[in-house]
This record gives structure tokens, sequence and C-alpha cells, in this order.
């Protein structure tokens, strides 16, 4: 496994602190402290909108920090941009390839950029087609791709210059559960093939099970940084959900017979409490209001957001929904 | 779907290129850019029938429609015809409208995203915007070449030499064309808006440019905007090389074939391409700048 440390190596991949954004009067990331390991994938799980993409920018040198300093790869992001940008690879949520040029010439296109050595090139080209099973397309046009493929050679083309760190920002989004599952397994062999970091963001609470560790983060600041394990053992309890006929009325009853705080999201209750699978037989007998369903689970990375923030990840990103449109609008678009 | 290579893929004993190390920036790193953009370019074009022979469309009707209409109304003099008169013009304009399409290719880039993978390899921005210029200027010489090759059907002999020193002004003045184009695009975040602004400088250019009259005795209003065009540098060159080819009365041509004069003073040839060189390392100057301090 090509993660093992070697006492000479860098172990910090990633460094943060006090890195802060703003745009105008918006306060896109507010003071976010972090460190990554090397050989870790660590993910940026929040609502969108949360500052995972302006983040992820500034540690690409894509944008200037407002406040802060950061170091990838052991270099400075703001004095040392071309020492950075040699080093990481980088996946957007936007797709970059050229369409009308083939997988080939993509890849050969990105490593004439990043000065990859042309004695390898060709090698380096046929190995990465192949590491993303796209060698039998080689001579077709990015066009002709499905999202999934080209995701893959977005991945691929990432790791052609042997960045350190490997940015994949929403690598999954828009993509079908099937393309997505496919996507994750490929980058989780990644781990195991290649000598590198991966820092992701994601918004599906079910990816960022996937990672080593993940950061919470929630109106620009990080509110949780831990495995994703550690981060559910935090939480404790045990999830239960039920509907009711009244549901003011039963937030009320909970809170007076049982002392619980329940949350209604959807017309649907949700509170925690330890031994779930306990407490719902007092339930019925207890609580005067009728109750159509009921469901127990254990504790989730969207029970993690819900302790931390008290809202689901689902109403953050409706109530930061209005405040990233205005970002995009502060930002002139810097994505295209 | 696994993530292993799928069975159907020959197993191709693949030579483990792992680690490759991206050097520092050097000059030659540098070429190396210029020549991928470049080419990138020329693919694109060649790929694009379409685009190669739209871009000639316009000259054409200029030429063959208004200059062969206007033609019966208009008696330059003997053994010139109107049609002639413009083709120096036509030669400009071809070189025109394709530099100004290869230039605006980079507002696609912006929209389809690839822009942005150039846009953070840590190379100098100056690279990427010469080789799409150097690329775009080609793409665009090329085209002219269609229109020098229709000289026969305009009464302009076939002359090797005359036909030489036409593509290299040609050349020339596609790359200024471009860097003007590219110093536009480097603020234009769509398409629509490039067209828009495309089709209200290129029109212009080309009317203020003395191809379809000379650019001598002209109101002052107009010969203030006639000096300020590029391609007014480039078309007057253009039809002093093919004036020196045909077979006409000295009167008309001093007509006709005036040159271009700066406060009375005859600008000499030379100057001319000169000055069309100088705006284009200017406008490339300004494009490389914007596109450095954009992201």
């Amino acid at each position: 496994m090509a993660k093992t440390p070697n006492a000479d190596e860098q172990t910090v991949a990633v460094s943060a602190r006090g890195l802060v954004k703003s745009f105008g009067d918006i306060h896109a990331v507010r003071a976010i402290d972090l460190e990554v390991q090397a050989g870790e994938i660590f993910g940026f799980l929040g609502p969108n909108g949360a500052g995972k993409s302006t983040t992820i920018s500034m540690l690409c040198t894509l944008l200037t920090p407002t406040a802060g300093t950061a170091q990838v790869a052991g270099f400075d992001v703001v004095h040392q941009r071309d020492d950075v940008r040699r080093h990481i690879g980088l996946v957007f949520q936007d797709q970059t390839l050229d369409g009308y040029l083939t997988a080939q010439m993509n890849l050969r296109l990105h490593g004439e950029l990043y000065g990859v050595p042309s004695s390898v090139l060709h090698d380096r080209i046929e190995r990465i087609l192949n590491m993303v099973g796209l060698w039998d397309r080689r001579k077709s046009k990015v066009n002709t791709f499905s999202g999934g493929m080209r995701r893959r050679l977005e991945i691929g083309r990432g790791l052609l210059h042997s960045p350190r760190v490997l940015f994949l920002d929403e690598p999954t989004v828009g993509l079908d559960p099937q393309t997505r599952a496919s996507i994750w397994s490929y980058i989780r062999e990644l781990k195991a093939t290649e000598d590198i970091t991966m820092f992701m963001t994601t918004h599906y609470m079910d990816e960022a099970e996937y990672c080593d560790r993940i950061a919470i983060i929630d109106d620009g600041r990080i509110i949780a940084l831990d495995t994703p394990e550690a981060l559910k053992a935090s939480v404790g309890k045990d999830r239960i959900r039920i509907t009711t006929d009244d549901g003011t009325e039963a937030i009320r009853l909970l809170d007076e017979r049982f002392d619980i705080e329940a949350t209604i999201s959807e017309h649907e209750l949700t509170f925690s409490v330890e031994r779930g699978e306990h407490f719902v037989p007092r339930l019925f007998t207890e609580l005067p209001v009728s109750i159509r369903s009921v469901s127990v689970a254990r504790p989730t990375l969207d029970d993690v957001f819900m302790a931390y923030t008290g809202r689901t990840i689902r109403d953050a990103e409706a109530s930061t929904s209005e405040f990233s449109k205005q970002m995009m609008k502060a930002r002139m678009g810097p994505r295209r | 779907m696994t993530t292993t290579v799928e069975p159907s893929a020959p197993a191709r004993p693949t030579r483990r290129v792992t680690a490759v190390r991206v050097p520092n920036r050097t000059t030659g790193g540098e070429f190396r850019v210029i020549k991928i953009v470049f080419y990138r370019e020329l693919i694109r074009f060649l790929n694009d029938r379409i685009r190669i022979v739209t871009a000639l469309v316009q000259p054409f009707l200029f030429l063959f429609v208004l200059g062969s209409g206007l033609g019966a109304l208009v008696n330059l003099g003997p053994g010139l015809s109107l049609r002639t008169f413009f083709y120096p013009g036509i030669l400009g304009m071809s070189v025109l409208m394709t530099a100004m399409m290869a230039a605006a290719s980079v507002v696609w880039d912006r929209e389809y995203g690839f822009l942005r993978e150039m846009l953070v390899a840590p190379v100098r921005r100056g690279s990427l915007v010469l080789g799409k210029c150097l690329g775009g200027a080609v793409i665009a010489g090329f085209e002219g070449v269609v229109v020098i090759a229709i000289a026969g059907l305009v009464e302009v002999p076939y002359n090797p030499l005359l036909m030489i020193e036409v593509f290299g002004i040609q050349l020339l003045l596609a790359f200024t064309i471009c860097a003007f184009g590219m110093m536009m695009a480097s603020r234009i975040q769509q398409m629509q808006s490039f067209m828009a602004l495309n089709m209200l400088m290129v029109m212009p250019m080309y009317f203020l440019s003395g191809s379809m009259f000379p650019s001598r005795d002209l109101p002052t209003w107009l010969t203030v905007l006639n000096r300020a065009d590029p391609l007014t540098y480039a078309v007057d060159p253009l039809r002093r090389l093919v004036f020196d080819h045909l077979h006409v009365s000295a009167a008309i041509r001093a007509k006709l074939d005036a040159g271009v004069s700066w406060d009375g003073w005859h600008v000499p040839t030379l100057l001319e391409v000169g000055v069309v060189g100088a705006m284009g390392l200017i406008m490339l100057s300004i494009a490389i700048f914007a596109f450095s301090r954009s992201e």
C-alpha cells in the first residue's frame, strides 16, 4: 500500500489556519482551521452554499484568501501559487474537458501544460486510460462520452501529472446513483494504488461515509471534524422519526412528559433518545396524539449534522440557496 | 460496473509509469505550452468544416454580389472593374472575419469550462494567449489563401511573388485581429455577447478601412476614424501590391491607390505594415494582462 508513511516525506498534505474569504458583505468562509494527513481521504461535508467550494478554491490557489494562511503539499497557497498548482490535481464541479477532442488528446494537452516530460507522457497517458477503463475509447471524442465516463476521464486527467493532493469538488454531483457508486469504488481503489491525498467536497451524506475523516461545514465554519465513526458515536443516541396527526401538539407533549426536544421538518418529528427500541412502546401508551408512523435509526451523518446545527442538510440548503445565489453574483461566476 | 478495466479491454502490458515529476517553469516548458495550444486550435478548426465554409460567405458576398451589382453603376476606368478594386479589401476582410471567429473560441472555451483547465495550469498566461493568437492567425491565414486562389476571377494575375507578399500581410493582419479579439474576449463571459460585439466591431472596421473607397479626400470625421482602424494599414499595402500587377493608367492609380497620409505626410508601405504589427503587439499585451489578472 502506497500510503505507508515515509520518514522523509511530509505527513501533512494540507493545512489551513484561520482561512477567511469574504465577498463584500458576504462572509463565505469564516476562519477555517484544518490539517489533512498525507494519504488521507478527507471530506468536506455541508449544504450547498456552506463555503465548501470557496474553501477548496482557496486551497487550489484559484481564490486569494481575505485572511489566514494555507499550505498545500508544503507550499503556501498565496506566495507559491505555481508550486501548489504543480503538485495538485483538480477535478471541478463543472466539467472542464474539451468535448471536441479525443480522450487521449485531452490528456496529452494536460500533460503538455503541466510539463510532464515528453519521454514518459505517452506511457503515462496509456496507464491512466487503462486505470480509468477508457483505453478502448481513447480515440473517441469526449462529446460522445456519458457523464460517468467524463468524470472518470477528468479524475484520470487530474492524476496525470502525479499530484500529491487531488482536489475533487463534488465529484459525483449530477450523476445517477449507479455511476456515483462506481466513481466511489474507483476513488477508493485509487487510494490503494496511488500515493495520494484526496480532498473532496460533497453534500451527499452517504458519500461522506467513505472518507477517512470529514469536516462538517455550515455557514462558513467547521462545526465538527473527525472520522465518520467518531462523529456518529458522538451523537450517541438513536434517532426516532414519527409522523402524527398534530405535530405541534406532539412537540409540546414530548417536551412536557418526556423532557424531549423534538424538531419538525416536512411534517416529520425527529428526536433523539437512548435505546430507541425500548422507548417506542412507551411512546404509544403515553403520548395522547395519534401516531401514523414510526422509525428508529442508528445515528447517521445526517443526525450528526442535525445534532450540530439543529437542521437537516436539506433544510440548510433551502435556507442558504438565496445566500449562494447572492454569493455567485458577488463572485461574478469565477467557475467559468 | 467495477473500477477495474473492463474485461473487453485487451490486457495490455502497461509499463508502470508512476510518479512523473513535473519540472519547474522553464522557457522550454512555456514553448511547449504555446505549441500545444496552437496545435489544439488547428485540430479544432480542421474538425469544424462548417466554420471553414461559412467564414468565407460574407467576403464572397461583398466581392461578387456587391462588387458585380454596383459595378454596373460605377465606371472606374478602362481595364478596371469594381470587383478588382474591392479585391484587396476582401483579402483583408476574409482574414478579419476568420480571425475574430478564432478569437471567439476563447469565449466558447470559457462557457464550456475548458478555459479553466488551461488557466489553472502552472504556466504563464502569456503562453496560453500567444498560442491561441498564433493558432488563430494561421487558421485565418488558411482562409485567406482561398481568397488569394480566386484572384483570376477578378482579373488579378497569379504572380507567385504577389501571392507570397499578400499572404504575409494577411498572416500579420490575422495575428493583430486575433490579439484584438482576445483582448475583447478576456472580459466577456457569454458567446452571445461576443457575437454582438463582433458584429458591432467587424463591419465598421471593414467599412472604415478604405476597403470600398480610397482613403483620400474624405470628410475629416471619416479620415480620423479611417486612420485609427488597423485594417486600413493592411488594406492599403494589399491594394498597392495588387495594383502593381494590374495594367491601369497612372491617372486611375493616383486616384484609386493614393495611399494613406498622416496630416499630409504619405505613410510608406513598410511603416504601414509596421503599424499593423505594432497594434497587434500592443493589443496582445493588453490581452495577456487581462487574462493574467482574471482567474
